[in-house]
């Protein structure tokens, strides 16, 4: 049956570029607020949606007047180590949770995943004073290791639904071939895994990327901040939001993500669904 | 190359239920080097337990194993010198056939020479060398089945375990591998312990079959020697096709002759058969015939012949299954293909006497 051609647009590409146009909207809007000077952004009488006299004196006051590279750099850091522990601890904790069958296998997974429905709001005062006594106060250190607690609960359990697809008679049959467990999990797991371990490891990234709560409360040095916490807090100056450079600083700090997100969207998904494709 | 030795094995199972369940119980046996041997029955009967604990996967719960003079109980799988095939063929997707075929050689850090020299050797025996650098998923079924076979014999392992490797396959493809791996087994002459549940598997391709059900061995002996003598009702009615027919019967005797009668039929028992059942006179029986001993008589004879009333047809080619009714009792004989046969029509069917079977209707055990 051939649809025809304004049966195609209706029905296929009204609503998709009506869920395009709402997706990218805020990255219009962060891009556009950007280039405008601040007298154009209060002048309610001209058009919104246009630039009219376009600058790039946001782009400066962001990157001359604030640390913004620094922030990012610390952002990076922050993310990449804290990703990197979560996801070597998630691999490990979620084979040993699927496949070597001890007792506690069953609630020990079960209560990986409470950990993970605990908010922040609630965990970061005790937190706080662990984070005190290690001596990690107002240091990086303090996110890249609070972090993985609710990394790790995650994705433990996205793998562990991931493992859980791909068949035990491969194991066995390695095994069998003559590797011992580490092998197998290195030579066979693993392989099989990349797809689950990609989106895990994306979604680690970007929650770590993200994350505001945790970051705000445990860094208080201009230096050691990240860019969602120093662009709110060094740009927002009592009560005067200079919308430019925070839009500006939004845009530089979403746009990494979103482009990982687009490039590994198909693994993502395969991973999220946990399927195995023979 | 070694033999294998089950001495009392067996294995037990805590359920999710938190009951003990017992998968193989008492399990003795001696597998010859060399010899090709069938674990074959129902699912469940505890035969792929038994393979996997020989293989290393599953722990033994009593009991001891033995490859050659080797106590291997303790032993993990990969230093027990065994190769196994599975069902779904478990091959590593994300490699090539030649890693895949190699994947073991390297674990046993063999030189890149002999590796190479092996993997082409068991290709080439396989006629898979064409497909070596394809992935399992480019693969038919009986392309992947190959590899897996291949991958146990780069090994060159001590003993082969085989789990079901057919049965993946259609009808057609699963005969032309029976005999491909009964050649393989003459030309690698090696012991092959080989699990099914397709009793024409097991007939067609061990020297010897363990029929199993409920975690114990039924019988152990060569592929003839359990199609005539069954040891136990279970037995018989597994191995052959169709079905060994049961009638409930009872032994009478009359003008001093042993007579097996049923409802529908009244047979005379041989003399040296009759020997051994004096002691069940006028006792009830379970009667077992074969479908292949019922063939169709021309003329009654007595003590022999009986009628039977056809209900369905069902032409093979080389034989025609009729059920049929005889009495209350319904049966499958299997006749002459040329036989001209209606449905509705009552005929006389005539028993082969040699081969008839009796069992006991409490134990379930041979009476002859």
């Amino acid at each position: 049956m051939h649809e025809s051609f304004w049966q195609k647009i209706l029905k296929f590409y009204l609503p998709l570029a009506l869920f395009i146009i709402f997706l990218l909207f805020p990255f219009y809007w962060m891009f556009n607020t950007s280039l405008k000077p601040m007298k154009e952004l209060y002048n309610l009488k001209l058009n919104p949606f246009y630039i009219h006299s376009p600058t790039l004196a946001n782009v400066k006051t962001l990157l001359f007047e604030t640390i913004f590279f620094r922030w990012m750099f610390n952002t990076f850091f922050v993310a990449i180590l804290s990703t990197a522990i979560s996801l070597s601890t998630s691999l490990l904790a979620a084979y040993a949770i699927q496949r070597l069958k001890f007792k506690t296998s069953g609630p020990t997974g079960l209560i990986i995943f409470f950990g993970y429905l605990i908010p922040p709001t609630i965990l970061f005062i005790p937190l706080a004073t662990i984070i005190f006594d290690l001596k990690l106060w107002d240091s990086l250190w303090s996110l890249v290791f609070v972090y993985p607690t609710f990394l790790i609960p995650f994705c433990t359990w996205l793998l562990m639904g991931y493992f859980k697809s791909i068949p035990k008679e491969m194991e066995e049959c390695a095994m069998i071939d003559g590797a011992s467990r580490l092998r197998v999990f290195w030579r066979i797991i693993i392989p099989l895994c990349l797809p689950g371990i990609f989106s895990a490891g994306i979604f680690a990234f970007t929650l770590s990327w993200n994350e505001f709560l945790y970051a705000l409360v445990f860094i208080s040095t201009t230096e050691s901040k990240t860019a969602p916490i120093g662009l709110v807090t060094e740009l927002v100056r009592g009560d005067v939001y200079h919308w430019g450079p925070l839009m500006t600083g939004a845009l530089f700090a979403s746009v990494p993500v979103a482009l990982v997100y687009s490039f590994f969207v198909e693994h993502y998904v395969a991973g999220l669904t946990g399927a195995l494709k023979e | 190359m070694a033999q294998v030795t089950l001495e009392n094995v067996s294995k037990h199972y805590v359920s999710k239920q938190s009951t003990e369940v017992v998968a193989v119980k008492d399990f003795n046996l001696k597998i010859e080097d060399k010899e090709f041997v069938v674990f074959v029955g129902p699912s469940g009967c505890g035969k792929t337990t038994t393979l996997r604990m020989i293989a290393g996967l599953e722990e033994i719960t009593q009991g001891k194993i033995y490859i050659g003079d080797r106590l291997i109980n303790r032993i993990p799988a990969k230093d027990r010198d065994i190769a196994m095939v599975f069902q779904n063929y478990a091959l590593y997707p994300h490699m090539t056939v030649y890693d895949n075929l190699a994947f073991s050689l390297e674990m046993r850090k063999l030189s890149k020479e002999e590796i190479q020299h092996r993997v082409r050797e068991a290709a080439d025996l396989l006629e898979i060398s064409e497909l070596l650098q394809r992935k399992p998923k480019q693969l038919s079924g009986g392309q992947r089945q190959r590899v897996a076979v291949g991958r146990t014999i780069v090994r060159k392992p001590q003993v082969f375990l085989f789990d079901e490797p057919l049965s993946n396959l259609d009808a057609k493809l699963r005969v032309q591998m029976r005999g491909e791996l009964k050649k393989l087994h003459e030309r690698l002459a090696s012991t092959i312990i080989y699990v099914t549940h397709d009793q024409v598997e097991a007939m067609t391709m061990g020297d010897r079959i363990v029929v199993m059900k409920d975690g114990l061995i039924q019988q152990v002996g060569k592929p003839l020697d359990l199609y005539f003598h069954p040891v136990n009702k279970f037995v018989a009615g597994f191995i052959g096709s169709p079905t060994m027919n049961f009638v409930e019967a009872r032994l009478i005797t009359s003008h001093q002759k042993l007579y097996v009668e049923a409802d529908g039929m009244k047979l005379l028992v041989p003399e040296e058969k009759a020997r051994y059942l004096q002691g069940f006179v006028n006792q009830k029986v379970v009667l077992g015939l074969r479908p292949q001993d019922l063939p169709k008589a021309s003329s009654p004879v007595e003590g022999e012949t009986f009628k039977a009333l056809v209900e369905i047809i069902e032409p093979i080619g080389n034989e025609i299954y009729l059920d049929v009714k005889a009495g209350r009792d319904s049966l499958i004989a299997s006749v002459d293909p040329k036989t001209k046969v209606t449905p509705h029509e009552e005929i006389l069917l005539q028993a082969n006497l040699e081969n008839i079977h009796l069992f006991d209707i409490e134990s379930e055990m041979a009476l002859l």
